[in-house]
């Protein structure tokens, strides 16, 4: 279970905007997907957890740091080399919309991988094809049909068979299920378990529910402002948030019991989030933090070990 | 109740055939069958869709039947209105207006269909490449459309027939070299926004290459407005040619075009009218049938209305 899959450090993505000035989407970011692990990767939108998975499976080109899969440094790669690392890595996208090709029949969807590194030919290939459309829980039906015949569930199990066509062993799922009904949500959310036990697939689950990262996470990186602030597992992370930011993320969360629900403390942050063009200084989670203090605005902390297997950054939180 | 373990194997589906639920009942139809059955419904795109058939085969076909051929004079006829030995009767030096008009087509068809063709090659390869590299290079690409663009069509003309012999080859030019930059514009628009598309992403990450990202992704689904935009070139490309002629800068004479024969049934309006009436007609039932079905086309492929 221990065995690293993929190591990223210091992982670095910066966009030039207008005015010559940088974004800094992903600043400085460091974890380790262990194989058959599902880690959950969450925090409010913008924070920079969607380009974190995109410049993993190298949609985008890092901007500094080092992304390991197995023994690959996968951010020098040839182009040959590139292309063998996407049959290991797949990506789930968010909009079952916008991910399906409007023009092109299920079958040419989710055989395009195999088409593109040549693993099946002819009868093979259709055999494939309806093979993975009943792994997803469609029938060799639906092979000859176009996306825009089929409801948001369907379409979003026509991405993932697409992505497992060509036997991936780690995939970014980069909020799956934000675009779809409740109902379907878990559909999916089952099917993605299902498949993992059934492949022994390894996930990056990028998402911002987190009751729906809790059921499907081994463990969770919390980020925010494009660094992360907290990595655990996730029934600690639950149970004994140490980030003020995580303890503030935790109370929003909706409890299904009524007694529960009143006696909670909701934690209201001050302010807004600042501008990813124009970070703080120091921790940048401190012009926002209720335990803010003289060297929070100075240093930045460092993501450390507090309690084993529980990291935080924050200069605050004291080890036990 | 609390410590019962409950495992996979002890829960089934209970009434509800999940079976069925997958199913859909709906017939298959493609982009383009769903298109044609949006097309048929609408009766002016239709009509004008079978006008231009008919006006196609006609100059295919008329050459062959009638008897006279379009440069052969026959001096005892001369200027005969509409007769039943001459369908729309002769012009001046006693050719039969029939056999000429037809002719006509031929030559301003041909130049409308071969500078819309290159139009659309140079277009949607220039549009693709300029938004899908985007940045400098797009920007560079756009400027080159402006500047070309901002000489007219008609200087275009006259500075190639100083090097050229007057006749279908600078037409065709200058309508090529000022026409595709629409159709770059259009593709380059449509390209633009697609490749931010998630799918174009996906086959990112599947390894797939520019080229098969550009031919089996991004223009496919251009096509609804390149087909669109040219038939709307078509009809601009009849006008030029007709309008090049008709300022004598077309097509010399004893060969027809509609321009030429509308210019040369212009001198005689006053006592023949019908010289430049079948000429003039043609032109513009021609331009207006496309531009009707150009009409129906954008309803029937454009997506969004999709009920």
């Amino acid at each position: 279970m221990n065995e690293t899959l993929i190591s990223v450090r210091n992982l670095k993505k910066y966009f030039n905007v207008r005015g010559g000035k940088t974004l800094k989407a992903v600043d400085d970011i460091s974890f380790d997907i262990h194989k058959g692990e599902t880690l959950g990767l969450v925090g409010e939108s913008g924070c920079g957890k969607s380009t974190a998975g995109r410049t993993i499976v190298r949609l985008y080109e890092a901007t500094g740091g080092d992304i390991i899969y197995k023994d690959m440094n996968i951010n020098n790669l040839n182009k040959k080399q590139l292309k063998d690392y996407t049959r290991h890595a797949q990506m789930i996208f968010q909009d079952p919309y916008a991910s399906l090709n409007p023009r092109m029949t299920v079958t040419d969807i989710v055989g395009e991988g195999i088409d593109i590194h040549n693993l099946y030919k002819g009868m093979e290939r259709q055999k494939r094809i309806y093979e993975i459309l009943e792994l997803v829980g469609l029938s060799r039906e639906h092979a000859n049909r176009f996306p825009h015949e089929f409801s948001g569930g369907q379409r979003q199990r026509i991405g993932v068979a697409r992505a497992l066509a060509i036997e991936p062993d780690f995939i970014v799922a980069d909020e799956p299920i934000s675009a779809l009904d409740v109902s379907i949500q878990a559909q999916v959310v089952n099917l993605l378990k299902d498949l993992q036990d059934e492949l022994n697939l390894t996930y990056l689950f990028i998402a911002h529910d987190l009751s729906m990262v809790k059921h499907l996470s081994d463990r969770v990186a919390v980020m925010y402002l494009g660094s992360i602030m907290e990595l655990t597992e996730s029934k600690e992370l639950y149970d004994n948030p140490l980030h003020p930011y995580t303890k503030a993320l935790m109370s929003a969360v909706p409890i299904p019991d009524p007694d529960v629900s009143r006696a909670k403390q909701r934690i209201i942050l001050k302010g807004d989030v600042p501008s990813p063009i124009d970070v703080p200084a120091g921790c940048k989670f401190q012009g926002r933090c209720p335990l803010v203090e003289d060297i929070c605005r100075v240093e930045k902390p460092e993501l450390r070990q507090v309690i084993p297997g529980h990291e935080v950054a924050c200069h605050m939180v004291k080890k036990p | 109740m609390a410590d019962m373990k409950l495992k996979k194997e002890d829960f089934e589906v209970v009434g509800k055939d999940l079976k069925s639920s997958e199913e859909i009942i709906r017939k298959s139809l493609t982009y383009w069958q769903d298109a044609w059955m949006r097309l048929k419904a609408n009766r002016v795109a239709l009509f004008a869709l079978i006008i231009i058939i008919i006006m196609l085969g006609m100059a295919v076909f008329a050459p062959m039947m009638t008897e006279y051929s379009y440069d052969q004079q026959m001096y005892d006829r001369i200027s005969q209105t509409p007769n039943s030995e001459n369908w729309f009767g002769t012009d001046e030096l006693g050719r039969d207006l029939f056999a000429r008009v037809w002719q006509g087509a031929r030559t301003s068809l041909f130049v409308a269909f071969v500078a819309t063709i290159i139009n659309v090659s140079i277009g949607v390869i220039y549009g693709g490449i300029s938004g899908y590299f985007g940045g400098k290079t797009d920007i560079v690409m756009m400027r080159i459309i402006e500047i070309i663009y901002s000489i007219p069509r008609l200087l275009w003309v006259i500075l190639l027939l100083v090097v050229m012999k007057p006749g279908i080859k600078p037409i065709i030019i200058a309508i090529a070299i000022t026409g595709w930059g629409g159709m770059a514009r259009v593709v380059r628009g449509q390209v633009l926004q697609l490749k931010q598309m998630e799918f174009v992403l996906a086959a990112k990450t599947l390894g797939a290459d520019t080229t098969r990202i550009l031919l089996k992704h991004l223009i496919p689904n251009t096509m609804g407005p390149i087909i669109i935009n040219l038939t709307f070139q078509v009809p601009t490309a009849v006008f030029t040619e007709a309008f090049l002629s008709y300022l004598g800068l077309g097509i010399p004479a004893p060969a027809a075009s509609w321009g030429s024969l509308a210019q040369s049934g212009t001198k005689m309006i006053l006592l023949y009218p019908h010289m430049l009436l079948f000429p003039a007609a043609m032109i513009s039932i021609f331009m207006l049938a496309f531009n009707l079905l150009g009409d129906g086309l954008r309803d029937a492929l454009d997506p969004r209305l999709r009920a």
